[in-house]
């Protein structure tokens, strides 16, 4: 029998719609066409003066040695970022549906991260590990190890994915721990019976169960990691040394904001959109077919 | 609300609007700390020797974001009057000509007296066109100068008193702090605007072609000569032995030299205010070391900072303010109030003079070593300052180079070839904009 309501009205389930259309066209597809069209375009900084250029842009970008290599360290800040975020916060919520005494007030700790602005993380990692007077520093220079991010690359990487993930971190625990709740005890409780070990049992059972959950969150992460961790290089590394925490969106960001280079930067997002768009589609086309709902 | 009280407020907001309209003026800054209360008080003694104009200053973030503030203010059609640029963005305002008005055109539509000849030649050279027409206000100017610790001198049995004043004098005292235990020898703060820029015009050497781009938008860097070379290897050397420890490519360093974790610093000369304050040990203020072997060194050093521009599409009768405001700022009892409670170099000759005359200097030689510099020999075509468009993005390139090779990832050679080519590919775009 047919459950959905349906509505007779011609018009109604429209105007129902319109606001949330027209957010989305205003805020999203309006500023993204808008990029497209500056994409093929060359302006002086106040815009007096437009040429159009037709694929000059894009041409410039991909001949660049160091835009190509921006896009090597994408890849590698967003695999670290969202696998290091994923599996600490899924170590985190297996612990945390595992505690009795006082479990709400674990969770609520582990939840506060996310409630910190990513240039606020940033800052506090940025102290934490500063080259000369941070606290970690100091540990490290303690047990011999060479801390200075401002000129080594490795550790400037480490440390922005460290901010990065420690903040998606809480976000992820969330959906995991929810995830862990909504198991059925008795499908535990039979593996138990029936002789499997905390590891067995986490791995046949449970972490299948969350699979939908972890895709969710690897969607979720990626995106994040390209888009929302601008805020946190930009309070510690800001693309650095040597461009080696340039990611692509921070890129976008120095060119066309601090650079005035509208054109430029329109083509790197452009690239980024595009990017996302593919990753996204395969996540679902190939990913999704492997997790069980 | 009723009647009476509407009729109350109303009379009240009549009492209190002033007896005649004032024009307001709008001017968007950068400043902090002191400086801001700097600009404040500017603007305060200006709004109170006068009553027909209001100059209102509004903090707009950082330089890069005042100036991105401003970009968008005029494309929405409605920017402010004044605007601070910092030196890098110079190229960029100036090539805006439909966006900004020049300060000579300014003053001399509102019979201001104006002369550009008063200021100090490397300031008055860095904000003029290939003409000699003065395009901006230079209004906060600094340069780059040589801090030395010299309870740590003294601690490794070096003449505190003398500091380097060659590379080679550099090299041997920071070999002998080394020896002595200090753990971080030597630091800089803008790595570009120190070992690129200052130290092209202090070895009087070019940055770029035409006149540093000073006289064209075709220009292209030179940066990558053996001079240049030599100077980057050299710091990569002195990295790699522990004499040098690189901080960032802006200020950080200057709070490692501040605490007495580095013994040597070269930075901008707006740090004295904050040294004075904050640091337990006896410093000094010198020239930056030069190689001695290089003919004509040490030639001036350029200035950084930043001017104020005129914007364009403000109504007509309010660029009188605009230059009144400028003509205010141009006395030398103004100028030397600015100077003395900055850091910031005092622009013009009278203000210098006059801080002469009251003794400030024999109480703060740093502030008067960094006008000696700037003015230690007329500048040349190498050494008048520099010019490049889209310079925000070619010094970051420059840095980036740099901390390849402080980093011991990358020959001197290559990453400064490189820094040329990349540099250049920039400058083209700029050029294309802006035909």
């Amino acid at each position: 029998m047919e459950k959905r309501v349906v509505f007779r009205s011609t018009w109604l389930p429209y105007a129902l719609v319109a606001p949330q259309i027209a957010v989305t066209i205003v805020f999203f597809f309006w500023p993204a066409v808008q990029a497209g069209w500056y994409s093929f375009q060359l302006q002086d900084a106040f815009g007096e003066r437009t040429q159009f250029v037709g694929l000059a842009n894009f041409a410039a970008l991909l001949g660049d040695a160091n835009y190509l290599h921006s896009f090597r360290i994408t890849a590698v800040f967003s695999v670290l970022v969202a696998g290091t975020g994923i599996a600490i916060s899924l170590l985190l919520a297996a612990m945390a549906d595992r505690v009795i005494r006082g479990a709400l007030a674990y969770r609520t700790l582990l939840i506060w991260p996310y409630a910190v602005a990513p240039a606020v993380a940033g800052v506090l990692w940025l102290f934490l590990f500063a080259p000369s007077v941070g606290i970690i520093t100091f540990a490290l220079r303690s047990i011999g190890v060479h801390w200075d991010w401002v000129l080594q690359g490795d550790q400037a990487m480490l440390l922005v994915v460290i901010a990065a993930a420690w903040k998606q971190i809480s976000y992820n625990f969330l959906f995991f721990l929810a995830g862990l709740q909504s198991i059925p005890r008795p499908l535990i409780e039979a593996a138990a019976i029936d002789g499997a070990g905390p590891g067995r049992r986490f791995w046949t059972i449970v972490f299948p169960l969350l699979s939908p959950t972890a895709f969710f969150l690897l969607v979720v992460n990626i995106v994040y990691a390209f888009f929302d961790t601008f805020g946190v290089i930009d309070a510690t590394t800001q693309g650095g040394p040597a461009g080696a925490t340039q990611i692509l969106v921070y890129k976008v960001y120095y060119d066309g904001v601090k650079g005035a280079d509208l054109g430029g930067s329109s083509a790197q997002s452009v690239i980024l959109m595009a990017i996302v768009i593919a990753l996204t589609v395969v996540q679902f086309r190939y990913v999704e077919r492997k997790v069980q709902y | 609300m009723n009647l009476r009280k509407i009729g109350a407020v109303l009379a009240l907001s009549i009492l209190l609007a002033p007896a005649h309209a004032q024009v307001e003026i709008q001017w968007w800054h950068s400043m902090t700390g002191a400086n801001n209360t700097g600009v404040n008080e500017l603007a305060a003694r200006f709004n109170a020797s006068q009553k027909e104009y209001r100059v209102v200053p509004v903090f707009k973030g950082s330089y890069p974001e005042s100036m991105t503030a401003a970009i968008a203010a005029f494309r929405a059609g409605n920017p402010p009057h004044i605007l601070q640029v910092f030196e890098v963005g110079t190229a960029t305002m100036m090539a805006a000509k439909g966006a900004i008005v020049p300060v000579a055109k300014v003053m001399a539509d509102a019979k201001e007296p104006f002369d550009p000849k008063s200021y100090l030649p490397t300031v008055t050279g860095y904000y003029s066109d290939s003409k000699g027409n003065m395009l901006s206000y230079p209004f906060n100017s600094s340069t780059v100068v040589f801090y030395v610790n010299k309870d740590a001198f003294k601690k490794a049995g070096l003449d505190g008193e003398k500091a380097p004043r060659t590379w080679k004098e550099f090299v041997a005292a920071a070999e002998r702090l080394k020896a002595s235990g200090q753990e971080c020898v030597y630091t800089t703060g803008w790595p570009a605007w120190t070992h690129i820029e200052n130290f092209s015009a202090w070895h009087n050497v070019a940055i770029g072609t035409k006149q540093n781009g000073m006289s064209g938008t075709d220009t292209q860097f030179t940066i990558n000569s053996p001079l240049h070379v030599r100077q980057v290897a050299m710091l990569g050397d002195l990295a790699k032995s522990g004499l040098f420890t690189y901080s960032g490519r802006r200020n950080e360093a200057e709070a490692r030299f501040a605490s007495g974790e580095c013994a040597m610093l070269t930075s901008s000369t707006g740090a004295q205010g904050t040294f004075g304050r904050t640091a337990k040990f006896a410093w000094s203020v010198n020239f930056i070391p030069y190689h001695d072997d290089v003919k004509g060194a040490p030639q001036n050093s350029v200035i950084g900072g930043a001017s104020l521009w005129v914007m364009a599409k403000k109504p007509a009768a309010d660029y009188k303010g605009v230059a009144k405001f400028f003509s205010f700022l141009s006395q030398p009892e103004i100028q030397m109030y600015w100077h003395t409670s900055t850091g910031y170099v005092p622009i013009t000759m009278a203000a210098y003079e006059l801080t002469k005359k009251s003794g400030f200097y024999e109480k703060n030689p740093g502030h008067e070593l960094a006008v000696k510099q700037l003015t230690n020999k007329p500048p040349t075509e190498n050494s008048r300052g520099l010019r490049f468009g889209n310079y925000v993005q070619g010094r970051e390139v420059i840095e980036e180079e740099m901390e390849a090779v402080f980093a011991g990832r990358k020959d001197p050679k290559a990453a400064m070839d490189d820094a040329v080519r990349r540099g250049n590919e920039i400058l083209r775009r700029f050029e294309a904009a802006n035909k």
